[in-house]
């Protein structure tokens, strides 16, 4: 089948309505935020009821499960020089504080 | 003003027309485009999405955790430390915290358990989270049975499931009560995992975080700030780490498309040819291939971005899952509350839709100034 009319109307329409459809998703962004925000509420109620510190996203071992709480030798914590063996470790950083810790780490008498 | 428009429109209609002679070729153009835009929007939407779930989240997460390290390692905390942590000026609440974790061999999964503090469930009775219930295939009311590290058959009756729509920070756990923990996991009375704590002058958590550390050299405290932190990066390294990864796919596509926009057909040359010779100015062929550009780019562009948002949004980014996954048997089911960053969506839209217009603009400038004659014997 061949479009008859003039090719720019028909561009002209099939742009407007996928700029119609971009504008859309950035409402369709602000009503999924407001239908979800009580969703969002009771996750971090239950996180601060529950004295959580981690997203349960990695449950596979225990330093991707609680990064946050990673001890300082976590990525080799087996044995000495074993290898990371988890995908997600692979793509996991050391954790921030473990990286800008060394102010209070001086300060101990003890090394940790 | 209104002749200008009518001589875009003719322009449009020109190259539209001349887009179509080459459909098979341009179509499959503006889809490897556009799903090129689709995998990068996505990873961006996702992350920053992920980022702002996890700070609003973890918001009200422990001020300040306290762990015991022995050797390197985290330990159990003794009897005695919250009282000497009481003791220490500007701390406000000291609470011990026990959890720990349970790797269930009928299922291959791992599970965190944790003794509620607050409302704890009664005894020999568990609340667990809802990734583990639908993985287990259990409800409330069902029995759930582990064998405890001592080699121990614990069997509890699953009180009640937490809310789905808490799976982000809650599909792995398991919460009992503190009797039921420390039998569970033969937790030596007194100790604990870590300690939570606050700190009246959120000014200074950093002031007393140094005390800590100083009256008890083998602890190690974490602060809120961190634990915030470290999610900021880890989303930022994944980020970055799968936007390195397809920046081979960026790269594969930038040669097509230089390849394609750069390197001008035959039948292309001998229709600029052509158009010289009809009495074409420079200027409308240049005009012409900038809208080609732009239509190509753009369309591929809004696309590519729609298609990202509804994957991310809509369908809970699933393509992404099984690189989240990664080993990990129980893995939640989680919406998440969209968070576009405008700035990365008009970053995007700039490397889409610029490089490429270019691309286009430097060969037809090159074979549009040059005899049409010559261009057309090619």
């Amino acid at each position: 089948m061949r479009y008859a009319g003039r090719l720019s109307v028909l561009a002209a329409w099939v742009f407007a309505l996928l700029i119609a459809l971009f504008l859309a998703s950035f409402a369709d962004a602000g009503r999924l935020g407001q239908e979800r925000s009580g969703e969002l509420a009771a996750r971090a109620e239950l996180a601060a009821r529950l004295r959580l510190t981690d997203l349960a996203l990695f449950t596979e071992a225990r330093y991707t499960r609680h990064p946050s709480l990673a001890d300082l030798h976590s990525a080799a914590q087996d044995h000495p020089l074993s290898l990371e063996h988890f995908p997600s470790g692979s793509l996991l950083p050391p954790p921030a504080h473990l990286r800008n810790h060394a102010s209070l780490d001086r300060q101990t008498t003890v090394p940790d | 003003m209104r002749h200008w428009i009518a001589r875009q429109r003719y322009l449009i209609d020109f190259t539209l027309a001349s887009l179509a002679r080459r459909k098979t070729k341009n179509i499959g153009l503006v889809l490897v485009f556009s799903v090129l835009v689709f995998a990068l929007a996505s990873v961006t939407l996702l992350t920053s999405a992920l980022r702002q779930e996890a700070a609003r989240v973890l918001a009200q997460s422990p001020e300040v955790l306290l762990q015991r390290m022995v050797a390197g390692r985290h330990d159990l905390i003794p009897p005695g430390y919250i009282e000497r942590i009481g003791r220490i000026r500007g701390v406000q609440q000291v609470e011990g915290r026990l959890w720990g974790y349970y790797y269930d061999p009928v299922v291959k999964a791992n599970y965190t358990f944790e003794a509620a503090a607050d409302n704890p469930p009664p005894a020999n009775r568990i609340v667990v989270g809802p990734g583990l219930a639908r993985f287990r295939g259990v409800q409330a009311g069902n029995v759930l049975s582990f064998r405890s590290y001592s080699g121990k058959l614990f069997t509890f009756t699953v009180d009640a499931v937490l809310p789905a729509e808490s799976e982000l920070v809650s599909a792995d756990l398991v919460l009992l009560n503190e009797a039921d923990f420390r039998g569970f996991f033969d937790y030596p009375a007194g100790h604990f995992t870590d300690i939570a704590l606050s700190v009246a002058n959120p000014q200074e958590v950093r002031t007393v975080a140094t005390k800590l550390a100083a009256a008890l050299p083998d602890s190690r405290p974490i602060l809120r700030e961190e634990v915030l932190r470290t999610y900021q990066s880890i989303f930022d390294w994944r980020e970055g780490i799968a936007l390195a990864l397809l920046s081979a796919a960026i790269l594969a596509f930038a040669i097509l498309a230089w390849d394609k926009a750069s390197g001008l057909s035959a039948e292309e040359k001998r229709e600029i040819g052509i158009l010289k010779a009809i009495g074409w100015e420079t200027g409308d062929v240049i005009r012409m291939k900038l809208w080609e550009g732009l239509l190509v780019s753009l369309g591929a562009f809004l696309i590519g971005y729609l298609a990202a948002y509804v994957h991310v949004f809509h369908f809970s980014a699933a393509l992404f899952a099984p690189v989240l996954k990664g080993w990990a048997v129980l893995y939640p089911s989680f919406t998440l509350v969209p968070a576009i960053d405008g700035l990365q969506i008009a970053t995007l839209l700039f490397f889409t839709v610029f490089p490429y217009a270019v691309a286009v603009l430097v060969p037809i400038w090159r074979a549009a100034i040059t005899d049409p004659d010559a261009v057309m014997r090619g």
